[in-house]
């Protein structure tokens, strides 16, 4: 059970939240010029890696803000908690084999 | 003319006003209804030094800003639910204050990217009050609700107890808290609620 | 008396407190204080139980969670747990026990059969024989479990009360012993929430055992009570006894299972019997002291074959002498501990046997000083005795610690007291994904890195065995923990103590024998689990080099043991057999839980009717009053049909039906999904999320929208209203208000926040009680000030106005195909205007319909349900609902319906569905084929996704999804059912079957 710091609410029990997948993927501005493949890669396609994630958090039984979280899938240690619209922090990759 | 009295609160089914106890004030937890709150729900940009000094106008109450915190006493208060997002509440209030509330919010605001809306008829209010009131709620809620964490009386914060989602406003330090649910979901939580409190009952 | 081998005084127990009990069908006599192994060994019961795979007898080995053998079922159904260790259960008046690992008795088993033909069950055995064929696991398995004795569970429900919380902490200290005690006190005096967990009902840990050890001077107990007394007084600190640590997951999550009442005569009723703590600490101190190792020799496994610690807990805390006559056969300094003890409690010493060349080391020396006889350089290469030990046999060790040479000696004796060493109790930590480093002093793993930074470990369970270092570590990691949650905790003070520990030792992981291994003698390495040395080695010739893939295999520390015992020792027969470090050879995954735990805590009071939420509508006790029977819709709790008279479901819905398209109905709709939209965006949000266009509604209309998800596939649908020019009622179905306001809220926050749009959920801010029928009109007429006029108020139209004087919204929309008025009021009136309109609707001859109503009448006209007709994989375009999807403008999920997936002709189609008997009413899932084989599988065109028989058709209607459906106009399909009876029907024309124009809506 983790720890998810609200940017807004401070930290607060995982069972608040509801994880929203992969972040930084924007939907397309014009999605009729996309081919069905890069169309595919928008609604299907998530990176998985092992270390560290970008994704996004909603706090679904709280403010009911998104925003986002840097988390290492192995350790499940939150390294940033940041808002949506922002870049990602600046970060060591943390990739494990 | 509307029949004012025909309302039933969302717990009126349980006929609860017959049940107090003559020792209640010694119980280690009490549950009561606080009956048919009116409240609205208030959007808008708490950057914006009109909308805040509008909403004081119309409301009499200042909006909380800092996260998790409220304005007001435990009959009228704001409730911090957001960044941009409130809770104005008023108990004991004439059956229309909810719609008055708002209309007057409505025409204070007009112009401005706002929104306001009647949530009171929503809402179920549960009274947590008692030494060991905390730890009931602590059964199923996973606030930490130590005055040192949570920060005592005029604190909130929205959550989930047992599988309903409710908003929590600590309004003394006895202490008491009140419990706003969804209406429909008021039964269920208050009969978890008094399974819960079962275990001080007899303390 | 409470036992033979009972002694007269002394101990943590009340020797003037006596407890009745049974094991196994017989009356004992134990004492108030005493586990339930402790009070079997003090009647001189050591033989509890048999082994798991050879059945061979087994005794009591430990005084503590790491018991392997003693697994007793407590308890008659329904109050019956399996899996409870002797070790750590309190006596209690009436106690009753069972062994639970032998069939049909403890003393003549079946199983033993095994024993003898113990060569034919090696490791591995049950995959290798069991798991071909196939087919016949099924009658394997049940032979299997039943001999193997797993426990059984209660036939019955569970009668106790069971309770969880959340609770939260800065400091959580894991073990109350001396460093435990010690952390506690030092964060408490700091002013740190504090949480203390003891698994045992007494706070002193291995103090508690131990005969003369002395903390400033006084009795060590002396201090525990002090510590005990000064902990209680602090009002930030909380100790929980009879309380596991059983899991620690991430972010200083750990789960704790207390025992409230077990150990109770009566549980009073108001308490629950074990409570789940669910528990968020800043900092952890891990004090979860050390578990002594076993010595793995040739048939280590008889009863009377214990620890050495064990042997003194036993003797010491207890006032049981486990024998009478014994050997301690040690390598290292603490099975001396062992041997002064019994000697002081009149338990004959036969000898010391020492693995070490020389016996050197604190307490060797005061053994030898009191005469003791001491065998260095020895080992015990067998034992005798067929339910109980009753010799061993002792031979000179080889300088290379792999063989045995000389003279064989036997010794008689009924308990064996030995040791191996120590080996901290890391579970918790590694749970918490710390690595652990090799001491080679001590030979066992310690804490190292830990993964999170909040976690330390002191005393033993770092390391540290000394009671001087318990305490000081105790004192300096509970000091450091408080700081880190902001309170200054000063310099730490440490109480004063030797510092003893019980080196030297000279680390054997398989003691050699003069009999070869695995042939006439076995060296267990894992008693739960009936794991030999014999087996390791097995594996590894068979080719398992990782050691994960070993203790699979042989299953070696698995199940609730968790390696608490062996694990170091295979390990370590791992590594001399690869001859590589046994570092190297890393340890095997720690699991939670620690000990096993009931399962009523994880339910906790969420069972019955507080399973999960009922949710009522305004109107609900009416429903209930007036007969409804109910269906769960998502967590609501609406009203399917209401029987009259005694009618069946069908006869009620037949009249229900009827009476809506005949006169007038009224259906409870308030959990429909409502959100109030607000915003000069508001228009152009919906026209991004709903498939049709919504820029140019006017005030007051109403309409039909279709929300697809980014995939294309049908989401949701709804009538949306415009109440203002820059404010939209939405609302959604039932089971999807709150999915779909997540829905809104994730484009507007994180694709679109340029839109200004304001989202508030008002699902329950309203009671809705929808009139539906010819009559509806006239009926509102008389309730309502509205202007009801086709004009003032037409099909798809909205207004405000008062009915049965309270303020209403009132929405002419219809999902019945007739004239329908939706009327919205405050929650609180909701039952007001509802026996209002049943009042007044009488001369209408009213009818209340259910859901199941509701469902017939909609499928009369074809429209679908979310969910019903559609299962995530349908699009508007299967739904034959083009018409709806905008060719102009973008919206969520547009671009998909144009993938080359969307487009194939065999994609699911929704068509009508009509049987060529029209009495004959279809199962609802039933599959359609074209042609009928013989028996399945046979080719499959899609399933019925609705079915109904419809009294106003006079027919039976159904809506199926069917491969390439709308081009099957008109053809032939048939329905196999079960048992072989085959339903013949037609695709309709069109899945409108009754107003096909839509005239009696619109009127």
């Amino acid at each position: 059970m983790l720890l998810i710091t609200c940017p807004y609410c401070g930290p607060r029990c995982e069972s608040e939240f509801s994880n929203g997948g992969e972040a930084h993927i924007e939907r397309p501005k014009d999605p009729a010029s996309l081919t069905d493949a890069e169309w595919a890669e928008f609604v299907f396609l998530r990176d998985n890696p092992k270390g560290l994630v970008l994704e996004r958090w909603n706090h679904a039984q709280g403010c009911r803000r998104w925003f986002n979280v840097a988390r290492d899938s192995v350790t499940y240690e939150i390294l940033a908690v940041y808002p949506m619209g922002s870049p990602p922090p600046a970060l060591e990759p943390r990739r494990y084999v | 003319m509307v029949e004012n009295y025909l309302r039933q609160s969302a717990l009126a089914h349980l006929g609860l006003e017959g049940r107090a106890a003559t020792d209640e004030a010694e119980a280690p937890v009490r549950l009561h209804e606080r009956v048919l709150p009116a409240a609205v729900n208030l959007r808008g940009d708490s950057d914006d030094p009109g909308f805040l000094e509008a909403v004081k106008l119309a409301a009499g109450l200042d909006l909380p800003l800092a996260p998790n915190t409220t304005r007001g006493d435990e009959r009228r208060a704001a409730l911090w639910l957001g960044p941009d997002e409130w809770l104005l509440l008023h108990h004991d209030a004439e059956p229309d204050a909810e719609s008055r509330l708002a209309a007057k919010l409505r025409e204070a605001l007009a112009g401005r990217h706002s929104a306001v809306t009647e949530v009171g008829e929503s809402l179920a209010c549960i009274r947590v009050a008692g030494p060991r009131a905390a730890d009931v709620i602590a059964k199923g809620c996973p606030l930490d609700l130590h005055p040192s964490v949570f920060g005592g009386a005029g604190r909130c914060a929205q959550s989930h107890l047992a599988k309903t989602a409710v908003t929590l406003h600590q309004v003394s330090h006895e202490p008491a808290f009140d419990v706003y649910t969804r209406r429909s979901f008021s039964d269920y939580l208050w009969r978890w609620l008094s399974d819960a409190a079962r275990e001080y009952a007899e303390a | 008396m409470s036992g033979r081998m009972r002694l007269p005084h002394g101990g943590q127990v009340d020797h003037n407190k006596p407890l009745n009990f049974t094991f196994n069908g017989k009356s004992y006599r134990g004492l108030t204080g005493d586990s339930l192994a402790a009070a079997l060994l003090a009647n001189g019961v050591h033989l509890v139980g048999r082994s798991f795979k050879y059945h061979r007898p087994r005794g009591i080995v430990t005084a503590g969670p790491e018991e392997p053998n003693a697994l007793v079922q407590v308890g008659e159904d329904p109050r019956s747990d399996p899996n409870i260790k002797a070790t750590q259960l309190e006596l209690v008046e009436g106690l009753s026990a069972a062994s639970q690992n032998a069939w049909p008795s403890v003393e003549f088993d079946v199983g033993a059969i095994n024993s003898t033909a113990a060569r034919l069950i090696p490791a591995g055995f049950y995959y290798k024989t069991f798991m071909w064929p196939a087919s016949a696991w099924k009658t394997y398995e049940h032979f299997i479990r039943r001999a193997a004795g797993l426990g059984t569970s209660p036939s019955q429900r569970d009668p106790d009360r069971y309770d969880k919380t959340y609770a939260h902490c800065d400091v959580l200290v894991v073990g109350a012993g001396p460093a435990g005690l010690a952390a506690a006190l030092a964060a408490g005096r700091a002013g740190a929430r504090v949480v203390l967990v003891e698994q045992d009902h007494l706070l002193g840990g291995a103090l508690l055992s131990a005969s003369e050890e002395l903390i400033d001077g006084n009795p060590a107990l002396d201090w525990v009570r002090a510590a005990e007394t000064e902990l209680r007084q602090m009002p930030g600190v909380r100790i929980l006894t009879r309380t596991i640590a059983y899991g620690a997951f991430d972010h200083g999550f750990f789960g704790l299972m207390e025992n409230v009442t077990d150990h109770l005569e009566e549980a009073p009723e108001h308490l629950p019997r074990h409570r789940l703590w669910k528990l968020r600490t800043k900092q952890t101190v891990f004090c979860s002291g050390s578990i002594e190792r076993p010595l793995v020799f040739a048939d280590n496994d008889r009863p009377g074959v214990m620890t050495a610690s064990a042997v003194q807990s036993y003797v010491n805390r207890y006032a049981v002498k486990p024998g009478k006559r014994a050997v301690v056969f040690t390598n290292n300094d603490s099975g001396y501990g062992a041997a002064l003890d019994m000697v002081a409690a009149g338990i004959e010493v036969a000898a010391v046997v020492d693995a070490r060349p020389m016996a050197t080391g604190p307490l060797s020396e005061r053994a030898e000083a009191a005469g003791l006889r001491i065998l260095p350089d020895r080992v015990i290469v067998g034992t005798e005795g067929r339910k109980r030990v009753s010799k061993v046999r002792v031979a000179d060790l080889n300088a290379e610690g792999d063989g045995v040479v000389g003279a064989v000696e036997e010794i008689a004796c009924d308990l064996v007291a030995n040791s191996g060493g120590w080996n901290p109790t890391v579970h918790l930590f590694c749970q918490s994904k710390g690595k652990l480093r090799w001491d080679e002093t001590h030979a066992c793993f310690v804490p190292d890195q830990a993964m999170q930074a909040s976690q330390r470990s002191a005393g033993a369970a770092n390391g540290s065995f000394g009671l001087a270092s318990c305490l000081g570590e105790g004192a300096e990691a509970g000091a450091a923990a408080a700081a880190d949650t902001g309170f200054d905790a000063g310099a730490p003070v440490a109480a004063e103590a030797e510092d003893r520990d019980f080196l030297p030792g000279r680390w054997l992981w398989l003691v050699p024998s003069d009999k070869p291994l695995g042939k006439k003698a076995k060296h267990f390495v894992d008693q739960q689990n009936d794991v030999t040395a014999a087996d390791l080695k097995l594996a590894l010739r068979e080719g398992y080099i990782s050691i994960e893939h070993v203790k699979r295999y042989t299953t070696t520390g698995m199940a609730t043991d968790q390696g608490k015992l062996g694990n170091v020792n295979a390990i370590g027969i791992v590594a001399d057999a690869f001859g590589r470090p046994l570092p190297e050879v890393g340890v095997t995954t720690f699991r939670p839980p620690f000990t096993p735990v009931s399962f009523g805590i994880f339910a906790g009071r969420d069972v019955d009717d507080l399973l999960d939420p009922i949710r009522r509508t305004p109107m609900h006790a009416w429903h209930e009053r007036n007969g409804a029977l109910f269906e769960d819709v998502g967590q609501w709790r609406r009203p399917w049909y209401y029987p009259q008279y005694g009618e069946d479901m069908h006869g009620a819905v037949n009249r229900e039906v009827k009476a809506v398209r005949e006169s007038l109905g009224v259906l409870d709709a308030s959990t429909l999904g409502k959100i109030d939209i607000q915003g000069p965006d508001a228009a152009e949000f919906l026209n991004r999320v709903y498939t049709n266009a919504w820029l140019k509604l006017d005030v007051g209309r109403c309409r039909y929208g279709l929300m697809l998800g980014e995939d294309g596939m049908v989401m949701d649908d709804g009538v949306t209203t415009r109440l203002g020019e820059q404010h939209f009622l939405m609302t959604t179905t039932t089971g999807n208000a709150a999915p779909v306001l997540a829905h809104l809220e994730d484009y507007l926050q994180t694709e679109w926040p340029d839109l200004k749009v304001y989202l508030t959920s008002v699902t329950e801010q309203f009671a809705t009680i929808t009139l539906s029928g010819p009559n509806a009109r006239r009926l509102m007429a008389e309730i309502s000030d509205a202007e009801l006029s086709p004009n003032a108020l037409p099909h798809m139209g909205f207004t405000a106005a008062r009915v049965a004087g309270v303020p209403a919204r009132i929405f002419r929309i219809s999902f019945t195909g007739e004239l329908s008025y939706e009327i919205n009021v405050p929650a609180s009136f909701g039952m007001a205007v509802w026996q209002t309109v049943m009042t007044a609707g009488e001369r209408y001859g009213i009818t209340p319909y259910g859901t199941e109503s509701m469902h017939v009448l909609r499928a009369e006209k074809g429209y679908i349900i979310v969910g019903q007709e559609t299962d995530g994989s349908v699009n508007p375009l299967d739904l034959d609902m083009g018409w709806i999807v905008s060719k102009t403008k973008d919206f969520i999920g547009k671009r998909s319906l144009t993938r080359e997936d969307m487009l194939k002709p065999d994609r699911k189609q929704l068509v009508g569905i009509l049987t060529k008997d029209p009495e004959e009413v279809l199962p609802e899932g039933a599959q359609l084929v074209e042609q009928v084989l013989k028996e399945p599988p046979m080719p499959m065109l899609g399933h019925v996704t609705s079915s109904y028989h419809s009294p106003n058709c006079g027919r039976s209607i159904a809506m199926a999804l069917v491969k390439g459906g709308l081009a099957k106009k008109g053809e032939t399909l048939f329905a196999p059912l079960e048992g072989g009876k085959v339903v013949p029907c037609v695709v309709a024309d069109s899945p409108v079957f009754f107003d096909p124009d839509g005239e009696r809506m619109r009127g």
